[in-house]
């Protein structure tokens, strides 16, 4: 074996090794993530935490019972933007939209969701709160519909496209309208699908800071109603890991692992749904 | 259902199947309109942040003009805005951020693509995709009670004994600064380069790998020499998509740049990015002007990441037609 047959040889086993490690580095990030929240977090959750109210500042003790229920609040509102807009617009996209204008609306999508979340903040400040004058529920949810917009828009429509003609073709042979056809056979067959997408644009929205900072604010006991400031897990995980307390940082990471093993779950959950389903009909 | 069966019968003893053929394309023309309606929704939606953005910054915009790009004050109190800083923290920050992440993300993609079974292949590409799904408020958890003092205690003071020739390695060590938003938006930004490198590598036809390989390459030289060339602009495509991201991340950047409107050449002192500004000073900014300024800075980042996400679809997509071309 001549010297530069040698070389080449080292090269390749070199390579194959460097991107083998940065691999292992990549993936390694996501479990020095989970322990780290496992750890600190698990140390510090308990009933209290999940079932009390923030206690005034100094005093040990207390939860983020009122965070917990924001965000639920904050998510539900928010499907109520997100989801009509989001399907309706992935049906129009899959099965009417022309080139031209289905090229438009997609375009427009794209653009949409690469908006910085923070900047998603503003609009909802601008066409919310600045007109009410006040933080609110609504303001939040509106920002975190807006953003799960896109995301559905795009799975749905992947979804519905990957529904058989054969499917379309056999209702409208027996006589069903166009619309009917959709709304009884394509969009049940693709329905998994396109709850999977909204549960992930959920699972996305759910982890969101920024855009609630100065939409939903946040408070330290319940508020009632969609018309007040509301408090949510990510922005109590921001206030009190940059606050100044222990007993803060100990309940920082314990929403942080509520938070994250919400996320998960959900990723996890639906992305074994759809595995399921793709290898069922293969 | 009855409504609709009793409506398909009386159509057939119909004697004018034209005035159903009516009523039919009505029912889906109506569907059409309604759906349309929801998608045009979205580009309004779209068009409203867009004018928005320029109309509550018009203050701003009237005011400074273009020096507000290049006049480092920032001084609410005497109503002086000027960008510069936050332009600076954006662009150092992202910069660490690629230079860290495209060769780890770029090494990840080929190692999946072309190295590993295609079953191993999967589950990493899904623990990616987990990673991807972080909130960044974890992140910058993790950064502030686990990077930071790492960096501050560990990393900084080794960087400083070998590299402190360079103005980048030297001065006070605090933990939080540019170094520690780069890193931070690096591990948060690796998952995109990766998913995305990785599909386009796939989508490289099989017979660019085995034509290098009948000629006698190893498997590198085949990669590096016939597949990753065929899908550069893809991985280019990816990389803008990362830069998009990096330049729009709020909170982890928040919580570990140090948050100091200051231009500092070295890299462990803390600064300040567009985001994070806005991030923080967004609820307290009293008066028109102020608010209008910080509306500014988050229409330049919309700019910023509108022409990044054009540019990187744009590419993505030629790689992806170019391979399916080959098929």
């Amino acid at each position: 074996m001549s010297l530069r047959e040698c070389r080449r040889k080292f090269v390749n086993a070199f390579m194959f090794a460097l991107t083998a490690f940065s691999a292992l580095a990549t993936v390694s990030v996501l479990f020095v993530i989970l322990g780290y929240l496992v750890y600190h977090g698990g140390k510090n959750i308990n009933w209290s935490f999940l079932t009390k109210l923030p206690t005034p500042v100094g005093e040990p003790g207390g939860g983020m019972a009122n965070a917990i229920v924001g965000s639920a609040k904050l998510l539900f509102l928010a499907l109520l933007v997100g989801v009509p807009v989001g399907v309706s617009t992935g049906i129009y996209l899959a099965e009417f939209g022309g080139k031209t204008m289905g090229f438009f609306i997609r375009y427009t999508t794209d653009l949409l969701n690469g908006v910085p979340s923070i900047v998603i903040g503003i609009f909802a400040y601008t066409v919310i709160v600045l007109p009410m004058r006040h933080f609110s529920t609504l303001a939040g949810s509106f920002a975190l519909g807006v953003m799960m917009i896109p995301i559905t828009v795009r799975s749905t429509e992947q979804f519905l496209r990957a529904v058989p003609n054969p499917l379309r073709e056999g209702a409208m042979a027996l006589g069903a309208s166009k619309w009917r056809t959709i709304l009884t056979v394509v969009v049940p067959a693709a329905g998994s699908g396109i709850i999977s997408g909204v549960m992930l644009a959920l699972a996305r929205v759910a982890g969101e800071t920024a855009p609630l900072l100065f939409t939903a604010f946040s408070n330290r006991y319940w508020s009632s109603g969609w018309n007040d400031p509301v408090a949510s897990l990510p922005v109590m995980i921001y206030t009190y890991a940059i606050g100044p307390y222990a007993d803060w940082h100990e309940q920082a990471w314990a929403a942080g692992l509520v938070l994250l093993a919400l996320v998960f779950v959900v990723n996890v959950g639906t992305r074994l749904v759809l595995a399921r389903k793709v290898s069922v009909s293969r | 259902m009855h409504a609709s069966a009793n409506m398909t019968e009386r159509a057939a003893l119909s004697k004018a199947p034209r005035a159903f053929l009516h009523r039919l394309r009505s029912g889906d023309e109506i569907a059409h309109i309604i759906t349309l309606m929801f998608a045009a929704l979205v580009v309004g939606i779209t068009a409203l942040l867009v004018y928005q953005l320029w109309i509550q910054s018009v203050l701003s915009r009237q005011k400074f003009g273009w020096i507000f790009f290049v006049t480092h004050v920032w001084d609410p109190l005497a109503g002086q805005f000027g960008a510069l800083p936050f332009l600076y923290g954006t662009l150092v920050t992202s910069a660490i951020a690629l230079i860290l992440a495209v060769p780890l993300g770029l090494g990840t993609a080929i190692f999946l693509s072309e190295f590993s079974t295609p079953r191993a292949s999967d589950i990493f590409a899904f623990l990616v995709d987990l990673l991807a799904a972080v909130p960044s408020v974890i992140f910058g958890l993790l950064g502030i009670f686990v990077m930071v003092p790492w960096l501050r205690t560990t990393v900084e003071p080794a960087l400083q004994s070998t590299l402190g020739f360079l103005p980048l390695f030297q001065g006070p060590m605090y933990g939080v600064g540019f170094l520690a938003a780069g890193l931070i938006l690096a591990v948060m930004v690796v998952p995109f380069i990766v998913s995305v490198s990785r599909e386009v590598l796939i989508a490289v036809p099989r017979e660019q790998r085995e034509a290098a390989l009948a000629l006698g390459a190893t498997r590198w030289e085949a990669i590096w020499k016939a597949v990753v060339p065929f899908a550069k602009t893809g991985i280019i495509g990816s990389v803008f998509l990362a830069l998009a991201r990096a330049l729009g991340e709020t909170m982890a950047v928040t919580m570990v740049i140090g948050n100091d409107p200051r231009i500092s050449a070295s890299l462990f002192a803390p600064g300040y990015s567009i985001a994070a500004v806005i991030a923080n000073e967004f609820t307290e900014a009293t008066g028109n002007l102020y608010l209008s300024a910080l509306v500014e800075l988050g229409l330049v980042l919309f700019m910023l990441t509108f022409v990044l996400n054009g540019l990187a679809r744009l590419l993505v997509l030629t790689t992806r037609q170019r391979g399916a071309g080959h098929q």
